[in-house]
């Protein structure tokens, strides 16, 4: 430890501490530019310098890269000090007109104008080199450089390219103490330079409610995951609760496992197709996940119902079966829908005084409690129109004060079109089967019926259960469902693995496959017929064999056997051979 | 009497089946001239099954199966529908109308679908006619027997 | 002791399967010396009479190859039933109607057409068919009349054993004709009436060398069109080899050769139509969901009915084309 006095006020600091960080301790200012604490200080703007007094001698030296070892004085403000930092800003000035921190930093010293020649009067670069720095010594990018020499040094990429190496960061700009360097709109990325390190926070809370409300690290847009050097977040958490070495590596573990229950869930129809609907044309159409998103506390409105430009809307319309009983979309109905959307409308008329209109096909408030929500929404004062939504067009003149989108429709109950004038159109989308259902599938082995849900077992005697014994589907990928039907369907799938795991043994189908191992000549021509991997071959004997544990009976390498060496129990050739000759007898 | 052809239908167990099953609770009329054999799937039919059928009688073979995409094991409907256009060929070259041969998807949802076809079916079949085959079985008594040979001797034979 | 007798008979055959008991070699000597020789037109002068004049079942074994179509035919195959206790289909003719039995492609009448007139090497002017009864200077002379349809031996007369093959291989023969030699000589029991003799249970496969794989065809190809690797099944490359529903027993000399196997030793055990079979093999392993592709690729098989039942048309389920 070391003694120092600093403007008369004495402080104790470790050694190899630099005077502007013991400074800072004491709470005294010492401008300084090309300084941050988080890479090597550089030196280079000179406006940190002070006096510093060893015995009798004083000098000046620069504040941020003295290395304090010895009791010394050191005064920040003296008339020396002031003289020559006022020097070095007006040589600022100069060389950096556009920088406002500079302009600003002479106005506090009293400064108007520079005595100095102008350089380029939009110039801000001061040649500070902390971008240079931050990209070689902390994104580890090595894309940023010094070129040419004396008064026509200049910072930029080698050979003013755009380097490969660069990733985008914006490291640079965010070190750059003059904004000289800005992050800008490179072939429709949106780079913000206002955003900490780069386009987008690495380190970020998933949302406001996210459980456990701990910041993760996206690998999307860390620096460290890309280059290997950053690791600025290591440096500054003082719990150490980043740890790049577990954290940096993904991995693929492999788990062996005696039963699968696919809950894979749904994806939102994309109403953009139906342009009648003016989804993503027409402003203040919304889906209902947007809806609901807006709704939500912790969303970007904080769950206000408002129209983007701010203003709450006047009326609402809710557009029932958007992609759902739909020919040329889905013949299905959602099942969901017509119960959140009267919950939409409660929570438009707790939130806001709009009105809301309902636009559906049939009302189907089947579930328990259901149809007394609905009652209760009619009783809310809902205009509850029976017709589907057929276009959403922009009101005309005349009738824009009464809303900014017309819905129109036939109403059937009264059997006359209307058009109804709305500030706002939510859409309430189909529930369909993910894009990549059918290749889950075919990975698990059960398969998707026409509308992409997987399929089950039985419709009804073995609802959680698949074709391929245990794997079991709960929730939406089986098909659209509500919450109370998907933790039902959830809690009969866990039942069903309990169960298996209880007995300790699998009960099989009396139907499977066999292969005559006397019959069999090794063809081969069934290996890659079972879509269940049933089939495998020995190599040694030269013959393939079924293991009827995974058999379904489907009895396609039956038919495709050319030697006749597989049987299929209980549709054997002989059975159905007599079966046919049977009935024409 | 006017001709009623005999069709064998064979329909896969989880779609075609089920399917007629369901034209039968809807109550649905289609030709009594289909009998249906059931196999599990559509994968399971073999060409020599349809043979068979057409040998011992029928005049028509419906084969059903779940939609392209639909079997329930997968994809065994598609090796039946590799089968199928191969077996016609054969029927065809064989002097057998290949319309006698039929391939339809029928899901189990599709009791209608499934009525209409059988009926078509049967309609087109009626059409068809009858499918004489001819020499299924050696007649032992036919006429142009060489009687005149073991017991004659060999008086007009030169070996 | 009385010798057993022996009889051979060459229905519609080429003769190669009378060749084929002849190529048995030194072996053959051991037949004749065990067996007096009863009938074998192929050979020596023998008559119908005398066969006619044996006591029924006189002949211990008959070798009947050829498949039957003609009124000739089958009363030698009757005549040979009756004076023969054991009578064996000997060859693919007579145990599945063979290469005759591709006759059942067409009638009789495009048959006659075809060979008495409009085959390149006929001149036929005066349109001069076969009739079964000719009047000569001599008398009547009667040549058998020939039938629409080709029948197999089993099929018109019951049969004990088949000796499937075209021909069937020698060393198959002589081993058959050992152990029935065995058999007669050490009075040992016969085999079950119907076991096939001379081959095996299992497929063609089974016998072939060559590296298999799981199958997966895009495209078909005739065995000119590519050289085929030497060590990989002709199947997997795309050449249609009919070994996969063929009984095995010959060795599998064909496939070993370059050249795919054509089916000659019938149907395995557990199989009802050869053609049926290899359809149902063939289209389950081919690479492709979509229609329009299947159709192509299935377009270049140049003859489907006449590649799958090259040896078994007259013993298929449809038995012949209908007109």
């Amino acid at each position: 430890m070391v003694k120092v006095t600093i403007d008369g006020l004495e402080i104790e600091v470790e050694e190899e501490t630099t005077i502007l960080k013991a400074a800072r301790q004491l709470g005294i200012t010492i401008p300084a530019l090309c300084y941050n604490e988080l890479i090597e200080p550089y030196a280079v703007c000179r406006l940190c310098v002070v006096e510093l007094q060893r015995g009798q001698r004083t000098r000046l030296v620069t504040a941020c890269n003295y290395p304090l070892r010895e009791s010394v004085v050191i005064r920040t403000n003296s008339e020396r000090v002031q003289r020559l930092r006022r020097m070095n800003i007006e040589l600022l000035m100069a060389r950096a007109p556009g920088a406002k921190i500079i302009q600003d930093l002479a106005a506090e010293m009293g400064i108007e104008r520079t005595r100095f020649p102008l350089e380029d009067s939009d110039e801000k670069c001061i040649l500070c080199g902390l971008c240079v720095q931050a990209c070689s010594d902390v994104v580890q990018a090595y894309a940023l450089g010094f070129s040419e020499r004396g008064s026509k040094r200049v910072i930029g990429p080698p050979y003013d390219t755009t380097p490969e190496t660069c990733i985008l960061c914006g490291a640079c700009a965010y070190f750059c103490p003059t904004g000289h360097i800005k992050m800008t709109d490179t072939d429709g990325r949106i780079l913000h330079s206002e955003l900490t390190l780069g386009p987008n926070a690495a380190i970020t809370l998933p949302f406001r409610q996210a459980i456990p409300n701990v910041p993760r690290v996206n690998p999307d847009y860390c620096i460290h995951m890309k280059t290997g050097g950053c690791e600025l977040c290591v440096k500054v958490c003082q719990k150490e609760a980043i740890n790049f070495t577990e954290l940096a590596q993904d991995s693929f573990e492999e788990f062996e496992v005696g039963a699968v229950i696919m809950a894979t869930g749904f994806q939102d129809f994309d109403p953009t197709p139906m342009k009648l609907y003016g989804y993503g044309v027409l402003p203040n159409v919304l889906t209902s996940d947007e809806f609901e998103r807006m709704n939500n506390a912790a969303s970007p409105t904080g769950g206000r119902i408002v129209m983007e430009n701010g203003e709450e809307p006047r009326s609402i319309a809710i557009l029932h079966c958007i992609g759902s009983r739909d020919e040329h979309y889905h013949k299905y109905c959602s099942r969901v829908c017509c119960m959140y959307e009267l919950n939409f409308a409660h929570l438009v008329n707790v939130k806001t005084s709009a009105e809301v209109y309902q636009l559906y096909i049939d009302m189907r408030s089947f579930g328990k409690g259901y149809e007394e929500f609905y009652q209760r929404i009619l009783d809310e004062g809902v205009n509850v129109i029976r017709g589907k939504g057929a276009e959403v067009v922009p009101a005309y003149q005349k009738r824009r004060g009464e809303g900014g989108l017309l819905v129109c429709c036939e109403d059937t109950l009264i059997g006359k079109y209307r058009e109804i004038p709305v500030d706002m159109v939510v859409l309430c989308t189909a529930l369909e089967a993910r894009a990549d259902a059918a290749e889950i599938g075919r990975k698990f082995n059960i398969s998707t019926g026409a509308d992409g849900w997987f399929i089950e077992a039985h419709p009804k005697l073995a609802p959680v259960s698949t074709t391929t014994e245990g794997i079991f589907l709960a929730g939406v990928c089986q098909g659209a469902k509500d919450i109370p039907d998907s933790v039902a369907q959830g809690a009969a799938a866990a039942a069903q693995v309990m169960k298996m795991f209880c007995q300790g043994e699998l009960l099989m189908d009396g139907a499977y496959a066999e292969i005559v191992e006397d019959i069999c000549s090794g063809c081969r021509i069934c290996n890659g017929l079972c879509p269940y991997n049933a089939i495998t071959y020995d190599i040694e004997k030269k013959v393939s064999a079924v293991n009827p544990a995974m058999c379904k009976a489907c009895g396609t390498c039956v038919a495709a056997c050319p030697s006749g060496a597989i049987t299929g129990r209980h549709f054997t050739d002989e059975q159905i051979y007599a079966q046919i000759e049977g009935i024409l007898a | 009497m006017s001709f009623e052809p005999k069709i064998i239908g064979i329909l896969c167990n989880w779609c075609s089946y089920t399917g007629a099953d369901l034209a039968g609770t809807a109550r649905m009329k289609y030709p009594a001239n289909m009998r249906s054999v059931r196999v599990m799937c559509s994968g399971r039919v073999d060409p020599g099954f349809i043979f068979d059928a057409l040998a011992h009688g029928a005049d028509g073979v419906l084969i059903c199966g779940c939609h392209p995409g639909d079997c329930h094991y997968v994809e065994g409907n598609y090796k039946c529908m590799r089968r199928i256009p191969l077996t016609q060929r054969l029927l065809q070259d064989m002097g057998i109308d290949p319309r006698r041969l039929r391939l339809e998807w029928v899901s189990a949802s599709e009791g209608g679908r499934f009525q209409k076809i059988v009926t078509e079916f049967t309609e087109e079949i009626r059409a068809l006619g009858p499918l004489k085959l001819r020499d299924m079985k050696f007649d032992m008594n036919r006429p142009d027997r060489y009687s005149l040979m073991a017991e004659a001797g060999d008086t007009v034979h030169t070996y | 002791m009385t010798k057993p007798k022996l009889a051979v008979y060459w229905a519609a055959s080429c003769g190669g399967c009378d060749i084929a008991i002849l190529d048995i070699e030194e072996k053959i000597l051991a037949v004749a010396d065990f067996f007096d020789l009863a009938f074998w037109p192929c050979v020596a002068d023998f008559k119908y009479k005398d066969v006619a004049a044996l006591d029924d079942g006189a002949i211990t074994l008959t070798l009947f190859n050829g498949a039957i179509r003609n009124d000739e035919n089958f009363a030698i195959a009757e005549l040979l039933r009756r004076k023969s206790v054991v009578l064996c289909a000997f060859g693919s003719c007579a145990s599945d109607g063979g290469i005759p039995g591709m006759a059942n492609f067409y009638e009789r009448q495009t048959i006659f057409d075809y060979v008495y007139g409009k085959s390149p090497s006929t001149v036929n002017p005066d349109k001069v068919y076969p009739q079964p009864l000719t009047k000569v200077p001599e008398g009547e002379i009667y040549i058998p009349a020939m039938w629409d349809t080709v029948w197999t031996l089993p099929q018109v007369v019951d049969v004990d054993y088949v000796i499937p093959g075209c021909p069937p291989q020698s060393d198959q023969i002589a081993a058959v004709v050992g152990a029935v030699i065995d058999i007669l000589k050490n009075g040992k029991p016969l085999p079950p009436k119907g076991t096939v003799l001379g081959a095996t249970d299992k497929s063609c496969c089974d016998e072939c060398l060559r590296q298999r794989d799981v199958k997966k065809i895009k495209k078909f190809v005739r065995p000119f069109e590519i050289i085929p690797d030497p060590d990989l099944c002709l199947m997997e490359q795309g050449i249609l080899c009919v070994g996969p529903a063929t009984r095995g027993g010959c060795g599998a000399k064909c496939v070993a050769a370059g050249m795919p196997c054509r089916g000659c030793y019938g149907l395995p055990a557990n199989i009802r139509d050869q053609g049926a079979k290899m359809v149902s093999a063939l289209a389950s392993v081919i690479d492709s969901t979509d229609p329009e592709e299947i159709g192509r690729i299935m377009a270049a098989i140049p003859d489907p009915l006449g590649t799958f039942y090259r040896f078994t048309l007259a013993d298929s389920l449809l038995r012949r084309a209908q007109v």
